[in-house]
């Protein structure tokens, strides 16, 4: 029945346009209800276990690239410093009498606990990433509401302006840095060419550039989630706190800044976790003495080839980032599952 | 201004009374498009005041400038003979009601609330007593400690009110308030909205495109189009003398019928109207030119509507047509009749019998009569 109806539709099209072959487009209206054939079968079966695949995708991805990386490392964190191929024993071997051994060697995360190098460097690595994050903030949320609150066609132009930076490679960034702060770079000869200094400030290999670096590289990281969740706020908010009697400042700090929290949040840990880490930009422009966790793993790994100890590190940094993380994930939550009580409640 | 002093209430008949807000000359324009052009009006305390107009008629405009949200690019604004032309709206003794409510979403219903009152650093016991007041007020004590979205867009609205409320402002301004809510909520809540503002004494100037809405609430509206004042009165007046054929098709329907002039006589202008074929007989206080062309407005529920001619002295104020349409509204039927000048007029019957005695059926010739007060000359 359907088909016929189908048909007969088609035929009245055939007839209206007789320019184009009929054979093509009975063809055509041929693969169209097989199509719609084939998109009903396949809807059933999306029904049945779409949510599963949906699902499984992330999953796989994740432990792919996620944990099953993890896992060596953890692995390798564990075994014992060989000169090899590769330089790590490993975990399981057959003694000579059939027995299956699992040797954990913990010596490697106990030598991470008794030298005070590796907890200075990643107390020091969190001190750096917690102000970069700060600063990124201070600078980044005034960025972000302007963007917010500029006619929209103004809005498009002003954040290709903060993105437009991730066009050129980050090491060649960090690198033009060394070029502006260095002792006959531009900044210097800028201000001895003006007479406010009369010998080149040491700027390059100090905390003041590693703070330039990691603020310059991660702003956009703090801008766009701030951006995203200011542009979002009701301006009649702000209208009703005027109308209440703020100013504009108490109306920032009353009702813009609180709304603005899951930003601040977003933005300050996608500046804060690649920051600990952080490894280039330590070592192009920090000192000497900035001690951060990332540069002693890359040279536990390449300079002294301790691969053991590398993942360790790894490993421990880990755990002291994510657990907090999920505690904060956790009180999050909180007031939501509150709010649901109360609904179910009521 | 209690609820009791309520009827006979009028002071802008007497011209000793002080308006609480006077608007003196007010436009506003944006670039090109004027807004709000060259607008004055005083209101007094204790009003429920209505601007009633479609969207784009500079109602939010005006209302936004008594707000302090946007100045005017020209005229004053007085409260209480104080120029607040330029004060700013933290400054003002004006709360708004918004029409999205806005309220805030990071705080409960009981913070909401006390957000105004918190701003002027009161004693933290008056705060709690004067929130308590006011939940209490629109009755939603039970729902202190919810966050806005745990709330239905009926008690959304209450809170709102209550927020706005709370600091006893001299004048209430409300936007759309009852916008978002369905019919049967929003009847209920124009009585109870009513009832607060005779309670409090405090004045609300309302903004709506609903006039229904204006006429139920309001002691005088103000009709706008295209940023001025068309008209401004009482909502009977409003209705009953319509300036305009405008405000005679916004506030109500109505039927207009063109004509000339063929006489005065006392009081009463006779019309008479070409495209319906008609005498038109119309009580008239002031005389007007032999042959001058007006415009009359006939109310659909002041026609008398009838299967069999009436028996009365004159063929004026008389017409005769087929039923072509029919609107059954349950209490009300509307008819369209269509008469032999191939117009069409749009009656009113209501619906007193049931099915045995249903009244005029399509295509069945009926007779219309009305009295000469029923009819009003519009201004051209």
């Amino acid at each position: 029945m359907a088909l016929n109806k189908w048909s007969s539709v088609g035929n009245m099209r055939e007839r209206q346009s007789a320019v184009l072959p009929q054979t093509l487009l009975g063809r055509f209206r041929l693969w169209l209800i097989n199509f719609m054939n084939w998109r009903r079968v396949r809807g059933i079966a999306r029904s049945l276990r779409g949510r599963p695949l949906v699902i499984l995708v992330p999953i796989l991805w994740f432990s792919i690239f996620f944990l099953l990386p993890f896992l060596f490392v953890l692995k390798i964190s564990f075994a014992e410093s060989l000169l090899a191929q590769p330089p790590f024993s490993a975990l399981l071997h057959w003694s000579s009498d059939g027995i299956l051994q699992l040797r954990l060697n913990v010596g490697n995360f106990l030598m991470l606990l008794e030298d005070s190098l590796y907890f200075s460097a990643l107390i020091n690595s969190i001190k750096v990433a917690a102000i970069s994050a700060f600063l990124t903030l201070f600078i980044g949320y005034p960025m972000a509401l302007g963007i917010s609150r500029v006619q929209s066609s103004w809005r498009l132009v002003l954040l290709m302006l903060v993105i437009l930076p991730f066009w050129t490679s980050f090491l060649i960034r960090v690198y033009a840095w060394i070029g502006l702060l260095k002792n006959n770079g531009l900044l210097n000869n800028l201000l001895l060419w003006i007479g406010i200094i009369d010998k080149p400030l040491p700027l390059l290999h100090s905390d003041f550039a590693l703070y330039i670096g990691i603020v310059y590289s991660y702003l956009p990281f703090m801008v766009l989630p701030l951006y995203a969740t200011l542009v979002k706020l009701d301006q009649s908010l702000l209208e009703a706190a005027e109308d209440l009697g703020c100013r504009p400042l108490s109306a920032f700090w009353r009702v813009t800044f609180p709304l603005s929290l899951p930003g601040v949040i977003a933005g300050s840990l996608l500046v804060f976790i690649p920051a600990v880490g952080e490894f280039v930009i330590p070592d192009l422009l920090g000192g000497p003495d900035s001690l951060m966790i990332g540069k002693i793993l890359w040279t536990e790994f390449f300079n002294n080839r301790d691969w053991p100890v590398a993942s360790a590190i790894a490993v421990l940094m880990l755990l002291l980032l994510v657990v907090p993380m999920m505690l904060f994930q956790r009180i999050q939550d909180r007031p939501d599952n509150h709010g649901n009580g109360l609904r179910n409640e009521l | 201004m209690a609820g009791g002093e309520k009827k006979g209430y009028e002071p802008w008949q007497d011209v000793n009374a002080n308006p609480l807000v006077r608007i003196e000359g007010v436009s506003k324009t944006y670039g090109e498009i004027c807004a709000v052009d060259d607008l004055s009006l005083d209101i007094y305390p204790g009003e429920f005041f209505s601007l009633l107009g479609s969207s784009g008629c500079g109602k939010t405009t005006l209302l936004r400038i008594l707000a302090g949200f946007e100045q005017p690019t020209k005229g004053r604004i007085y409260i209480d003979d104080m120029d607040i032309t330029t004060v700013p709206p933290y400054d003002r003794p004006v709360n708004m009601m918004f029409q999205s409510y806005a309220l805030f979403p990071h705080m409960n219903v009981e913070a909401n609330i006390g957000f105004g009152l918190r701003q002027e650093k009161l004693p933290r016991a008056e705060i709690r007593e004067r929130v308590a007041d006011a939940l209490k007020l629109v009755k939603m004590e039970a729902f202190s400690r919810r966050k806005p979205d745990q709330l239905s867009g009926g008690q959304r609205q209450r809170v709102a009110l209550a927020r706005a409320l709370v600091k006893r402002p001299k004048i209430l301004l409300l936007d759309e308030p009852l916008g978002a809510l369905d019919k049967k909520l929003r009847e209920h809540t124009q009585f109870e909205l009513v009832n607060i503002q005779e309670k409090l004494g405090i004045t609300f100037i309302m903004v709506t495109h609903d006039q229904e809405e204006a006429m139920t609430m309001s002691t005088r509206m103000a009709v706008m189009n295209d940023g001025v004042i068309v008209q401004l009165g009482t909502p009977p007046y409003i209705y009953e003398y319509p300036a305009t054929r405008f405000i005679a098709e916004f506030v109500g329907a109505a039927n207009v019928l063109e004509g000339r002039v063929m006489g005065f006589f006392e009081d009463a202008l006779s019309v008479y109207s070409e495209e319906y074929d008609c005498e038109l007989l119309i009580h008239h206080p002031k005389p007007m030119d032999m042959g001058a062309s007006v415009a009359v407005a006939l109310r659909p529920e002041k026609v008398l509507i009838t299967e069999k001619p009436v028996n009365v002295a004159s063929a004026a104020n008389t017409l005769s047509g087929i039923v072509a349409e029919i609107a059954y509204l349950g209490d009300i039927s509307i008819y369209h009749i269509r008469t032999s000048g191939g117009k069409l007029i749009q009656v009113q019957l209501t619906n007193r019998n049931r099915m045995e005695n249903p009244g005029p059926t399509w295509e069945q010739k009926v007779y219309l009569t009305w009295h000469s007060t029923s009819g009003v000359v519009l201004e051209t």
